[in-house]
């Protein structure tokens, strides 16, 4: 494999960033309303959301992929193969992220919640300033490492034709008849990339611990 | 809505098949890998500093690169090397390399959960090395980490789907050559789905419940 292919196969970067960022950002903000409507009292609505989750996340995510490019796409709506990975991704990673946004509400300390309400604090301002800021040190680090799987699982998107690092690899090795380097060097790609999302997260999650320790 | 019912009822025997694959490869990868994900995390505490970077390396890997990568590698890539896999060897290779990966720190965490006065009693009573393994440590980390590893076979049936890319006849690749030959992708892809949930829903239940009923015992 020549450098030229190396080029080729790192120019799929861009696709790869753009579905896993886009699937994330969707299951960031999906995830709250799904992990409040868990939590909720009423009992339609948790039963709702616990059928919602269980069922997104028991279907492989290429299945989800699938169903709707080729799905959707043979005669409902037509979709292109970018916005069906991130939706499809993005919908799966909700109901990941409302099972993290649920653990770290329940890693809460009761008394927080006590001291909230004995000081007859607003309950939105005090959950903007006192509930928000724990929660988001304690998703932290789960968030990080799901968003390195999603980072991986990605490359699903080049099984629909999306030209990301996983599609241009084995369109190389089909070009080029050598099927171990393409496979090989996107494989470290992938994990080199892995590292400084791991080691963001970990000076992150260092940083907002030291504050909360004095 | 007869007419969905009919249509599956037509291609329900292919897709059973599928799922059979899908299930083999699943079994079969989890067969390979979690003996081999034991191996790993005991051999990443080796003494012999080449082995243990060579484990490392391993888990790395396994657990770094995509599975879709590990898949097409060991498919379109090991044939260069004069090793030429049949898509379902490949496919077991490749999710069996990550089954390892994944489970080795797994059971890492297991074997770190069992008291360190275990430990000391076994060497205080003499064991050997082999005993002290047999005897103490892995049927107690393996109690720890039973409902991980049972979470994670659920994600393995999941990640079976993605042997797709390399034509194997599993149930998504089933699903798929039906959607193309009859142009009805949705019905079929929808039971595809529902087949993956009937399994992986009540596993999803059960290793709840395991949990719950090892939490209460520990």
């Amino acid at each position: 494999m020549s450098w030229d292919f190396a080029i080729l196969i790192l120019s799929g970067l861009p696709w790869t960033i753009v579905v896993t960022i886009g699937a994330f950002a969707m299951g960031l903000i999906l995830g709250a309303p799904l992990c409040a409507m868990h939590i909720s009292r009423n009992p339609i609505l948790h039963f709702l959301a616990l059928a919602i989750i269980i069922f997104l996340r028991s279907i492989p995510p290429i299945v989800w992929v699938f169903l709707l490019f080729f799905g959707l796409g043979s005669g409902f709506i037509s979709i292109g193969a970018i916005p069906a990975t991130i939706i499809a991704l993005g919908v799966v990673t909700a109901a990941n992220m409302a099972e993290i946004y649920r653990g770290s509400l329940s890693s809460i300390h009761a008394g927080q919640w006590e001291a909230i309400s004995a000081l007859g604090l607003p309950p939105v301002s005090s959950f903007k300033d006192i509930i928000l800021p724990q929660l988001f040190r304690v998703t932290l680090p789960s968030a990080a490492s799901y968003l390195i799987g999603l980072f991986k699982d990605s490359a699903i998107a080049s099984t629909v034709g999306v030209m990301d690092i996983a599609f241009l690899a084995n369109f190389v090795a089909r070009k080029s008849f050598d099927g171990l380097t393409p496979f090989a060097f996107a494989a470290v790609l992938y994990i080199l990339i892995s590292i400084p999302i791991a080691l963001v997260a970990r000076i992150a999650d260092a940083r907002l611990r030291q504050k909360v320790a004095q | 809505m007869s007419d969905i019912l009919s249509f599956w009822g037509t291609y329900l025997p292919q897709i059973l098949d599928g799922l059979g694959i899908s299930l083999k490869v699943t079994g079969a990868s989890l067969a390979i890998g979690i003996p081999a994900g034991l191996a790993l995390a005991l051999m990443v505490q080796a003494k012999s500093r080449f082995l243990r970077w060579f484990c490392l390396a391993v888990v790395e890997i396994g657990r770094g690169a995509p599975a879709l990568i590990l898949l097409q590698f060991a498919y379109f890539g090991l044939p260069n090397v004069g090793v030429s896999l049949t898509s379902f060897a490949a496919a077991v290779a490749a999710l069996s390399w990550s089954t390892a990966a994944y489970t080795s720190e797994i059971i890492r965490a297991g074997l770190q959960a069992v008291p360190r006065g275990q430990i000391e009693a076994s060497d205080a009573l003499g064991l050997s090395f082999a005993d002290q393994l047999r005897f103490v440590l892995v049927p107690q980390g393996l109690r720890v980490a039973a409902p991980a590893l049972l979470g994670f076979a659920v994600l393995m049936l999941q990640a079976s789907s993605l042997a797709f890319t390399i034509a194997l006849p599993e149930l998504l690749s089933q699903a798929y050559i039906i959607g193309t030959t009859t142009f009805r992708y949705m019905p079929i892809l929808c039971l595809a789905g529902l087949l993956y949930a009937c399994i992986c829903i009540p596993a999803t239940l059960l290793v709840g419940w395991f949990e719950r009923r090892l939490a209460r015992h520990a």
